[in-house]
C-alpha cells in the first residue's frame, strides 16, 4: 500500500460517489416532494446510458417505443378528462407533447441514421428520449395515488422498477454496453495517472449540483417545489398544483438519472439491470441525509464511493456487504437522535 | 385408393396424437443468466421436430435465472405436460435444484450448466442426469498447460464472488499447484460492479506474470480494460464463458492477445479438416446464423445444440423398446443417452458411459487468442 494506490483508490471512490451524490439527490428531491421511496430511479442511469450505446451502433433505441406508449397512455388519459370537462383548448397542447413530439422523434430516428451524429448531439438525443419518461411515468403510475399512504408508494414504485427493467431487457438485450470517452486527455497527479474522463464526471456534477441549488433558490418552479416538500396542503392553498409539482420533481430526476447514466457509460459497462445497484447505492447516501437534508446526503454518497473503493481494494468479496452494512449504523444513529415525525396527513 | 390414403392419414394423426415425444426445456432468458439463456432459447427452435417418424414437440419454459422458479418449472414439465426429456436449466444452481425433480420423476435430464457437480459424483440420483458444457476442470487444466508452456510462474486471480468464480478458482488453484505455478493473489468482483480498481491494483501490486479473469460474458471485460489503463504489460487469460461476440464489442482494443479455452466450435471453420468436431459444429453454426444473422452464434446456444442431438440420436434407440410418454420410454431413453458413443456436437465428441455422463474429452477444448478483434486458434 503506497501513496499511488491510496491516490488512485481516492480518485475511483470520488468518481463513483459524484454519480451517487447526483441520484442521492434525485432520491430526497422526489421523496420530499411525492413522498414516493423512487426504486426506479437508476433505471433511468441505465436507459440514459444504454440509450445512447444504441444510437451509436446505430440502432433505433426501443426507448422510442416506450416514449410512444406512454406518451399515447397519457394523452388517453388526461384527453379522455379534458373532453368530459369540455375544456378543449388544453387539448392541443397535451396531444403535441404527449403525443407529436414522440412521433416526431421516432420519424426523425428512421430517418436519419444516428450513429452519424457526433458524440456531443447523440448524448442530447439520448437525453431527450429518456427525460420524458419521468413525467409520464409519474402520470401514469403514481399521479391517480397521490395521495396514497408511503408504503403503497413504494410498492407501486417497486412495480415501475420491475417493469423497467423487464422492458430493458427487451429494448437492449441482455448484454452490456459501453460508450467511447468524451475526451481522451489523461494527466499526471503526484504520481497516480488521471483520467479526462474522471475529472468530467465530477466537474460535470458538481456544476449540475450547483444547477440544482440555483434551481431551488431563484427560479419560480423551484420554489415551488420546496415549497410543495415543506408544507403540500399549504403549497396547495397558495395555488401549487400537487400534480405539477410531481410531474417536475419526476422530470429532474429523469434527468438526472440520464445524464449520470451518459457520465459513466464510457467508465464502466452498463447492463440494462445495472442501474438497480447504482441506485441503491444513492439511495443508501440519502438515507444518511435522512432523506430530507440535500448537502448530508451528498456527502453520504460520497462517503459510499469511498467506503466501496477502498473495500474493494481490502477485501473484495466482502464490498456489498461493508458498503451496505454502512446503513444500519447509520439508521441506529438516526434513530436515537432524531424524534419521530408522523409523515402521514390523514 | 383414396379411402386407403384417408385410413393412413388418419391412423398417422391418431398415433402422432397419442405418440408425440414431449421434451421440457426450462431455461433463463430472462435475469442474469438472460445471455447465455437467450441463444439456448434460439437454439432450441432449430433442433429436429421429427425423430424416426414420430413428431417432437419442445414446451420452452423460462425460469428467470431463478432457482426456485427452475424447480417449479421441472415440476410442472413433469407432473402436467408428461415430458419424456427435460433439457435445463442454464445456469448451474438451477440445474443442481433440478436433479431431485428429475430423479424423483423419473426423467432423464440433460443439463447445459457447467460445473462438474451435476454428474459427479454418479449417485442414484444423477443416474437420470447428463450435461452438455464442458467441465471446468478441463478448461483449466488447458490454461495451466498454455501458462507452463509460456514460462508463467507467478499468476493472479480475479474473478466472480458467486459460483462460477468460486469453481474457477477451486478448479484453478488445485491444477496450478500441482504445476509448480505460485498463486499471488485472489481478488473477487460482482457482475454489475461499476470499478474494479481497487481489485486491479491490488493484482498489480502482487507483480504477477499473468492473471486469469474467472468470468462470464461481457462483465468480465471490466477488469481486463481497468488492467490495461493501468499498464499491465503480462499475458491476461479469460475462461470459455467470455466467448460471444459482444464481448469482443465490449472489450474492443484492451483485449488484444488475450488467450482463452474454448469449444471448438468458436474457431469451428479455422479447425483443421481432419479434425471429428468440425463437421458438426459448423452445420450448427450454419443453421443458427441463417436464422439469426451472421456473427450471432456464440457457445451457449451450441449447449443447447448438443442437449438436442444426444436426444436425437438416443431417440431412435428408445422408441424401438417403448411407445413416448410411458415410465419404460423414459427408462429407455435414459439407457440410450448413456450408451452415447462417438457422437460429433458442436463441442466435441460424447462418449457417455454409466459412471460419465457428460462423455466428452480433450477434442472438446482448444486454446484461443484474442487478435484484431476476432478468436484465432492457437496453435
Amino acid at each position: 500500500m503506497d501513496l499511488q494506490i491510496l491516490l488512485l483508490l481516492g480518485q475511483d471512490g470520488i468518481t463513483n460517489g459524484a454519480i451517487y451524490a447526483l441520484l442521492a439527490l434525485a432520491l430526497v428531491l422526489v421523496f420530499a416532494v411525492t413522498r414516493v421511496i423512487f426504486i426506479p430511479q437508476g433505471e433511468f442511469v441505465a436507459y440514459g446510458a444504454l440509450t445512447l450505446a444504441s444510437l451509436q451502433t446505430g440502432k433505433v433505441p426501443g426507448t422510442i417505443w416506450l416514449l410512444l406508449a406512454l406518451g399515447s397512455t397519457v394523452a388517453v388519459l388526461d384527453g379522455y378528462r379534458l373532453l368530459r370537462e369540455k375544456r378543449f383548448a388544453k387539448l392541443p397542447p397535451l396531444l403535441i407533447f404527449n403525443v407529436g413530439l414522440p412521433l416526431l422523434a421516432a420519424a426523425g430516428l428512421f430517418a436519419m441514421p444516428p450513429d452519424q451524429l457526433p458524440l456531443w448531439a447523440q448524448a442530447v438525443v439520448a437525453m431527450l428520449l429518456v427525460i420524458p419518461l419521468g413525467p409520464m411515468i409519474y402520470r401514469v403510475a403514481f399521479q391517480p395515488l397521490a395521495s396514497a399512504s408511503v408504503l403503497v408508494l413504494l410498492i407501486v414504485s417497486i412495480a415501475v422498477h420491475v417493469t423497467l427493467i423487464g422492458l430493458g431487457l427487451l429494448f437492449f438485450g441482455a448484454e452490456g454496453s459501453r460508450t467511447p470517452p468524451f475526451t481522451e486527455i489523461s494527466f499526471e497527479l503526484a504520481g497516480a495517472p488521471l483520467q479526462g474522463q474522471t475529472i468530467l464526471v465530477v466537474v460535470a456534477s458538481a456544476l449540475l449540483i450547483i444547477g440544482l441549488y440555483f434551481f431551488f433558490e431563484r427560479t419560480i418552479y423551484g420554489k415551488a417545489l420546496r415549497a410543495t416538500a415543506m408544507n403540500r396542503t399549504g403549497a396547495r392553498l397558495m395555488g401549487i398544483p400537487p400534480a405539477l409539482a410531481g410531474k417536475l420533481c419526476f422530470t429532474l430526476a429523469a434527468a438526472i438519472g440520464a445524464f449520470s447514466g451518459i457520465l459513466i457509460a464510457p467508465i464502466t459497462t452498463i447492463y440494462y439491470d445495472s442501474g438497480f445497484l447504482i441506485g441503491l447505492k444513492g439511495f443508501v447516501g440519502a438515507i444518511i441525509g435522512g432523506l430530507a437534508s440535500y448537502p448530508v446526503a451528498a456527502l453520504g454518497a460520497l462517503l459510499v464511493g469511498l467506503l466501496e473503493s477502498y473495500s474493494s481494494f481490502y477485501a473484495s468479496a466482502f464490498k456489498e456487504v461493508i458498503v451496505f452494512t454502512l446503513i444500519i449504523p447509520v439508521l441506529l444513529w438516526r434513530s436515537l437522535t432524531s424524534k419521530h415525525i408522523e409523515e402521514e396527513e390523514e | 385408393m383414396k379411402k386407403t390414403l384417408l385410413a393412413t392419414l388418419l391412423s398417422t394423426f391418431a398415433v402422432g396424437a397419442l405418440a408425440d415425444i414431449n421434451i421440457g426445456v426450462t431455461l433463463s432468458a430472462t435475469g442474469p443468466a438472460a445471455s447465455l439463456g437467450i441463444p439456448e432459447k434460439n437454439t432450441i427452435d432449430l433442433l429436429p421436430k421429427t425423430i424416426a417418424g414420430q413428431k417432437v414437440n419442445y414446451i420452452v419454459l423460462d425460469d428467470a435465472s431463478d432457482t426456485t422458479t427452475a424447480v417449479k418449472n421441472a415440476k410442472k414439465l413433469i407432473s402436467e405436460n408428461k415430458v419424456d426429456l427435460i433439457i435445463g436449466s442454464t445456469t448451474t444452481p438451477n440445474s443442481l435444484a433440478m436433479i431431485d425433480v428429475a430423479a424423483e420423476g423419473e426423467t432423464p435430464m440433460i443439463a447445459m450448466a457447467a460445473a462438474a457437480r451435476i454428474v459427479e459424483p454418479m449417485d442414484e440420483k444423477r443416474k437420470w442426469v447428463f450435461k452438455t458444457p464442458q467441465n471446468d476442470a478441463q478448461m483449466s487444466t488447458a490454461i495451466v498447460e498454455h501458462m507452463t508452456n509460456n514460462n508463467v510462474t507467478t499468476v493472479a486471480f480475479i474473478g466472480f464472488s458467486d459460483a462460477y468464480g468460486e469453481g474457477w478458482w477451486k478448479e484453478f488453484s488445485k491444477l496450478a499447484e500441482v504445476r509448480k505455478i505460485k498463486l499471488v493473489a485472489n481478488e473477487r468482483f460482482n457482475r454489475t460492479d461499476t470499478s474494479v480498481t481497487g481489485q486491479v491494483l491490488k493484482v498489480l501490486s502482487a507483480k504477477p506474470d499473468a492473471i486469469l479473469i474467472g468470468g462470464a460474458g461481457t462483465p468480465a471485460a471490466l477488469p481486463q480494460k481497468s488492467l490495461k489503463e493501468k499498464g499491465y504489460k503480462g499475458i491476461i487469460y479469460q475462461t470459455h464463458g467470455v466467448a460471444n461476440n459482444d464481448f469482443l464489442r465490449v472489450c474492443g482494443k484492451d483485449c488484444e492477445g488475450t488467450v482463452l479455452p474454448s469449444g471448438p466450435m468458436l474457431v469451428a471453420a479455422q479447425l483443421p479438416a481432419d479434425n471429428p468436431v468440425k463437421k458438426s459444429a459448423l452445420e450448427y453454426v450454419g443453421k443458427y446464423e441463417a436464422v439469426h444473422g451472421k456473427g450471432s452464434v456464440n457457445a451457449f446456444g451450441g449447449y443447447a445444440w448438443d442437449a438436442g442431438m444426444l436426444f436425437a440420436n438416443a431417440a431412435p434407440v428408445a422408441l424401438k423398446k417403448a411407445q413416448p410418454g410411458s415410465r419404460e420410454f423414459r427408462l429407455a431413453l435414459r439407457d440410450a443417452l448413456e450408451g452415447t458413443a462417438n457422437l460429433a456436437g458442436s463441442h466435441g465428441v460424447f462418449n457417455m458411459s454409466p459412471s460419465d455422463h457428460l462423455g466428452l474429452d480433450q477434442r472438446a477444448r482448444v486454446m484461443v487468442t484474442i487478435q484484431q478483434g476476432t478468436w484465432k486458434l492457437a496453435r
